[in-house]
């Protein structure tokens, strides 16, 4: 149960085509990020999946169903919010009821469940409050609720996590790819943020204006982008990229280094690329370092926490020759 | 000085808006008052101010004139009646305008406005030969009908900006949920748009109540509401002015407790929206 498969979906809002043509297959059980920057399309593709969008045209087949045309009640997915969405009417109790009461469940089986529920996400002791007596992670915690008890064949998360504080968003990041090994069903994660889809994905389908980029686990993504875009999305901080004359040194259009992949000098005779630092920023375990350098523009380099460096110093960078990036005209790969 | 100054501007402006106040109130006050005069003292060319020899002899008259219990129930059948059908009407016309528009919405929203903006009497003789060939002329459940007709307009256009305040994220959700489109509007939408339904139903019951010039023309002795009981005392002849006042503080005394003690829900609806 929950295998989902796109076949040429297209949608277009009036004139406007926000996803051209998408095909996608995704396996039942995995965990599947979508990423890519705003406006790419992510998060219409994920409502067409929900059934809050229609299609233009093309099939969506859910266990291999056609649902193209489901309304979203009979899909039977769930769905968390960006905005958690939780109904502001009604106690926790009642929010995480709802599917069930809307399943027409009998009284003992909704009580179960939901004291089930409120157990694994830690919320028995709030089943009585309204949602606006909640902090923002208890409030995506009775959202994720809200989406559990219904046992659906998947789960599509919009965002869920943007609008919680940055220690918060570790914290949920963490018990929502638990709740996945838990539960084993079909997870579709929407994000813009690349380390989320790093850190929780089995694959990760890179989205860009609507199109496809390139879908795979998120070390194939790393190690083999499949064009520019893909290398420049994936990985923090973002790859380096050169182009003209030095690029042409390695046959390529463009060529990319990712920070970490240099080695640093401060005498001239065993570094490439000479420059002098800008910023350096050290976050103890890491150093960033934002070099000018010479002909090429400004690149980031990261190095170890122990390296001190400071504006104005002179360095040599070195990149590691068989982690060099190469791409055609068009942004390809070679 | 600057305090000064603002003391005297506030002292200026609540002088002005109780003058303002006072100024609106004045008529609804001399129409009280008169209620308790005779006749002749009513009509005096020198008008007194409170009533010289109180009386309440006017009520009893109206009472005995015109059966006020009746009118009054048929203004309650018909202003909550109207207002409820309305409603039922109006939140799915609301809900579809609101969450699913299409490109021709506002102009079908602009054109029921202006449905409000042509002079009721316009219409009049379509709609009289209408309810006279349909038989409901003077009936409840006719007048009940039009007074629908004409604050549909109103009812939709105060529900639409209702509930263009509640996220669609979460009708969204109840539609994830398994909420079928009633389900969702009965459990979801209604009663997170509970403060703006009321509102909605407290403006068109007054408004229903106070309509005339529909309640006039199209009944007479059976269905008539309190306006038309009002009218009927309304003579160019004789002495009526006292039982005027009487029949005109019978007929708004209940709306008038009622908006005095909804004010606060009546303007908090009206300026819902205004200030995020």
């Amino acid at each position: 149960m929950g295998s989902i498969s796109l076949s040429h979906v297209k949608k277009s809002f009036g004139e406007v085509q926000i996803i051209p043509d998408i095909s996608l297959d995704i396996k039942e059980g995995e965990f599947v990020v979508f990423v890519g920057p705003s406006g790419c399309g992510k998060s219409t593709l994920l409502r067409l999946i929900a059934g809050l969008e229609d299609t233009t045209s093309g099939t969506i087949l859910l266990d291999g169903v056609d649902m193209t045309k489901a309304p979203p009640a009979r899909r039977g997915l769930a769905m968390v919010f960006q905005s958690y969405a939780l109904y502001p009417h009604m106690t926790v109790r009642d929010n995480i009821a709802f599917p069930l009461k809307m399943a027409k469940a009998p009284k003992e089986v909704i009580d179960q469940k939901v004291e089930y529920a409120a157990r694994t996400l830690n919320l028995s002791s709030y089943l009585d409050r309204r949602p606006r007596a909640l902090s923002g992670g208890q409030r995506q915690r009775v959202a994720i609720g809200r989406a559990i008890v219904r046992e659906p064949k998947a789960f599509l998360f919009d965002e869920p996590l943007s609008n919680l504080d940055a220690a918060l968003r570790v914290n949920m990041r963490l018990e929502i790819t638990e709740l996945h090994q838990q539960l084993k069903t079909t997870m579709i994660y929407v994000t813009h943020d690349q380390v989320e889809a790093m850190t929780m994905a089995d694959r990760i389908v890179v989205l860009n204006a609507g199109r496809v980029e390139q879908f795979g686990s998120p070390l194939d993504l790393y190690k083999k982008p499949a064009n520019r875009f893909v290398a420049g999305f994936i990985g923090s901080p973002r790859m380096n990229f050169v182009d003209g004359p030095e690029a042409a040194r390695y046959n390529a259009s463009s060529i990319g280094v990712r920070p970490e992949h240099f080695t640093l000098a401060t005498s001239p005779a065993a570094g490439t690329w000479k420059g002098k630092v800008g910023v350096a920023e050290q976050l103890g375990s890491d150093t960033f370092l934002h070099v000018h350098v010479d002909g090429l523009g400004l690149m980031t380099i990261r190095t170890d926490g122990d390296q001190t460096f400071s504006h104005g110093d002179d360095v040599y960078l070195t990149p590691d020759p068989a982690r060099i990036y190469r791409f055609d005209a068009a942004g390809l790969a070679l | 000085m600057a305090r000064a100054a603002s003391i005297q501007t506030r002292i200026g402006f609540t002088a002005l808006a109780w003058g303002i106040a006072l100024l609106l109130f004045a008529p609804i006050l001399w129409t009280i008052l008169t209620a308790f005069k005779t006749e002749a003292e009513a009509i005096a060319s020198s008008p007194t101010f409170l009533p010289q020899q109180f009386t309440l002899e006017n009520f009893g008259a109206v009472q005995d004139r015109s059966d006020y219990f009746k009118h009054a129930f048929n203004s309650i059948v018909v202003s909550l009646g109207s207002t409820l059908l309305g409603l039922a009407i109006g939140i799915p016309a609301a809900w579809a305008m609101a969450f699913a528009p299409t490109k021709r919405t506002k102009d079908v929203l602009m054109w029921m406005l202006s449905t409000k903006m042509m002079p009721a009497v316009g219409v009049l003789i379509p709609i009289y030969l209408i309810f006279r060939d349909l038989r409901l002329l003077d009936t409840l459940h006719g007048l009940t009908l039009i007074m629908t007709l004409i604050n549909l307009p109103i009812i939709i256009w105060m529900l639409y900006t209702y509930f263009k305040e509640i996220p669609v994220d979460i009708l969204e959700a109840a539609r994830m949920d398994g909420a079928e489109l009633y389900n969702e509007i009965v459990h979801v939408l209604v009663p997170m748009a509970v403060p703006g339904i009321a509102s909605t139903l407290l403006l068109n019951v007054i408004l229903a109540w106070n309509e005339a010039f529909w309640t006039i023309t199209l009944t007479s002795g059976k269905a008539g509401t309190l306006t038309a009981f009002i009218s009927s005392f309304s003579s160019p002849q004789g002495l009526f002015l006292a039982k005027l006042s009487a029949a005109s503080l019978l007929a708004i005394a209940p709306i008038l407790l009622m908006g005095w003690f909804s004010q606060k829900q009546l303007v908090r609806g009206l300026t819902f929206g205004a200030v995020k």
